[in-house]
């Protein structure tokens, strides 16, 4: 198979994949206490990580940005810099890389070493449906959490660059605030929530696909779990460039 | 009745159907519990089942013989619906499944209960959690799932277990969980695709007086998938009674019976190369055959 018959084949399975976990929002059974634990696994066990990640950009965009507006003047507008950027790029993107590279590891490999131990045959047999009881709840789990860890990482971000501004650079809290308020309206909020509902869905998607088509033994697992972080991963990156695009015409917003 | 007097005609006829004598007044008796017409297989450009055709009778084990990689895991994985056939036929209880899909054949695979190669256990649910996990699945009623469970693990003796992780158990312990959970519900069919493979003798024969267990006092209809001459031999020339203080026994057939519910079945290239009764197989002069039974 060429790359390109390849990547249609995986997008249609992909696509099939979505489909059944939609459709199995229709009937019984539900599992919602697997919803639960994985959004508890997804949700509070990221959330160290991404307090932390959100913490160390917005201190590493005042720590650059702050020379150059303060040659320009425009010191007191850094903290409205750095939210813009956080809350409309940084945050949900970042948020969810790092969130790729955990939770989308651990779907992948835990699902595909339940292929290749025959786990998900044995599922089957005894009656129960992979896709609604493993599936299902990751992706669910994962459209529902990445907006609150984005938002967190957005918090703690504007947290982070607040402390150097004002420790390192001797920037008035206040001014830092009031500028902080007026770089997020509205929409920047909305849109910074609507990438993480379709980042949380790539990631779960890209993450169960890989693992439930596992092959070839234990190295299969490891080529699966490679595979999917980076697939998901550089999925998440091409389709912030289009949500922006999109979320630009649909705001009518620029920088400044 | 599980005997025949060996000096009469031997009752299975290549093709032919056989009745059961004195079970003939139950009309659902009739309709084999599996039944593959012309089925095959190939993947990519490797045929595994070529054009393949055989009957499960109610009741009856079939034990399907052949060197790896012949198809007969795949025989097993086409009855549950796992995979689909390319081309032909197959019914179990007398309903098509070829072209069922996933939500037809889950309600089949409730009469179907299967034993995987290593077990297949859950490894992050307990030895109780994976023998009740069909029960805990259909929200059947706690007590009621703890008297199953337990009723189950007594059956292949493994009681003691039942708190157990699988991490913590042995390979043959493994298999016998195994079992005991595919059991739950009270499948009228039982499929054990290589239940000894990797066992120790001992384990190996405790594993095959189960399925004799199920076959003589459950009136299961089973396919035993087996490279290993031993579980033909236990299989075919035993049998299971319970005495009068309700002990399991296991009996030899002898020379004056015959057991008619168990034949075998062998797999070479993808066609079958033996149908029949194991002396048939034993008296064979096919040099494939003959060499393969004596591992020579």
């Amino acid at each position: 198979m060429n790359p390109l018959t390849k990547f249609i084949f995986e997008l249609q399975e992909i696509s099939t994949l979505l489909w059944r976990i939609v459709r199995s929002l229709r009937n019984r059974p539900r599992y919602y206490r697997e919803l639960l634990d994985q959004m508890d696994q997804i949700g509070v066990g990221s959330l160290a990580i991404i307090i932390l990640t959100g913490f160390f950009t917005g201190g590493v965009l005042i720590l650059q940005a702050y020379p150059t507006l303060q040659y320009y003047g425009a010191q007191s507008q850094a903290g409205r810099g750095v939210a813009t950027t956080l809350v409309r790029e940084l945050g949900p993107v970042l948020t969810a890389l790092m969130v790729a590279g955990r939770v989308g590891s651990a779907i992948s490999a835990e699902l595909g070493s339940m292929v290749v131990s025959q786990q998900i045959d044995a599922m089957r047999a005894l009656g129960t449906s992979p896709v609604r009881k493993l599936a299902a709840p990751r992706v669910f789990a994962l459209i529902l959490t990445l907006p609150l860890l984005t938002v967190a990482a957005d918090i703690f971000g504007l947290f982070g660059g607040g402390i150097v501004a004002n420790q390192i650079y001797g920037l008035d809290t206040g001014v830092y605030m009031t500028s902080v308020r007026m770089g997020v309206d509205i929409d920047d909020v909305l849109g910074g929530v609507m990438k993480p509902l379709v980042f949380g869905l790539i990631i779960g998607l890209i993450s169960c696909y890989r693992g439930l088509n596992t092959s070839g033994g234990t190295v299969g697992v490891g080529k699966s779990t490679t595979s999917a972080v980076v697939l998901a991963s550089i999925s998440v990156i091409i389709a912030d460039f289009f949500l922006s695009k999109i979320l630009q015409t649909l705001f009518d917003t620029t920088l400044f | 009745m599980i005997f025949e007097n060996p000096e009469n005609e031997l009752p299975y006829d290549n093709g032919n159907e056989v009745s059961f004598a004195g079970k003939t007044d139950d009309s659902n008796r009739i309709v084999p519990a599996i039944e593959f017409n012309d089925v095959s297989l190939a993947f990519d450009d490797q045929v595994v089942l070529d054009a393949i055709s055989f009957r499960v009778r109610r009741g009856e084990t079939k034990i399907i013989l052949g060197g790896s990689g012949t198809g007969k895991s795949t025989i097993i994985n086409l009855v549950l619906g796992l995979i689909k056939p390319d081309s032909g036929q197959i019914l179990v209880d007398g309903d098509d499944i070829t072209g069922y899909d996933e939500i037809e054949m889950m309600r089949v695979r409730k009469k179907i209960g299967m034993v995987f190669q290593e077990g297949a256990l859950f490894d992050s649910l307990s030895v109780y959690d994976n023998v009740a996990y069909r029960l805990h699945e259909e929200s059947v009623d706690e007590d009621e799932v703890e008297h199953e469970v337990r009723r189950m693990l007594h059956f292949v003796n493994l009681e003691d277990a039942i708190d157990k992780m699988p991490a913590e158990l042995s390979g043959g312990m493994r298999r016998r969980v195994g079992i005991a959970r595919a059991l739950v519900g009270n499948p009228s069919i039982v499929l054990f695709d290589e239940p000894t493979a990797g066992l120790d003798p001992p384990t190996a024969r405790t594993i095959c007086e189960l399925a004799i267990k199920l076959r003589d006092l459950e009136d299961v209809s089973s396919i035993f998938v087996t490279h290993e001459m031993n579980n033909l031999e236990y299989l075919s020339s035993e049998y299971a009674i319970v005495d009068e203080n309700g002990q399991v026994l296991f009996e030899l057939e002898g020379e004056k019976l015959c057991l008619i519910n168990t034949e075998v079945i062998m797999l070479r290239e993808g066609k079958i190369a033996f149908s029949g009764k194991d002396e048939q197989l034993r008296a064979t002069k096919d040099p494939y055959i003959y060499h393969f039974i004596r591992g020579t």
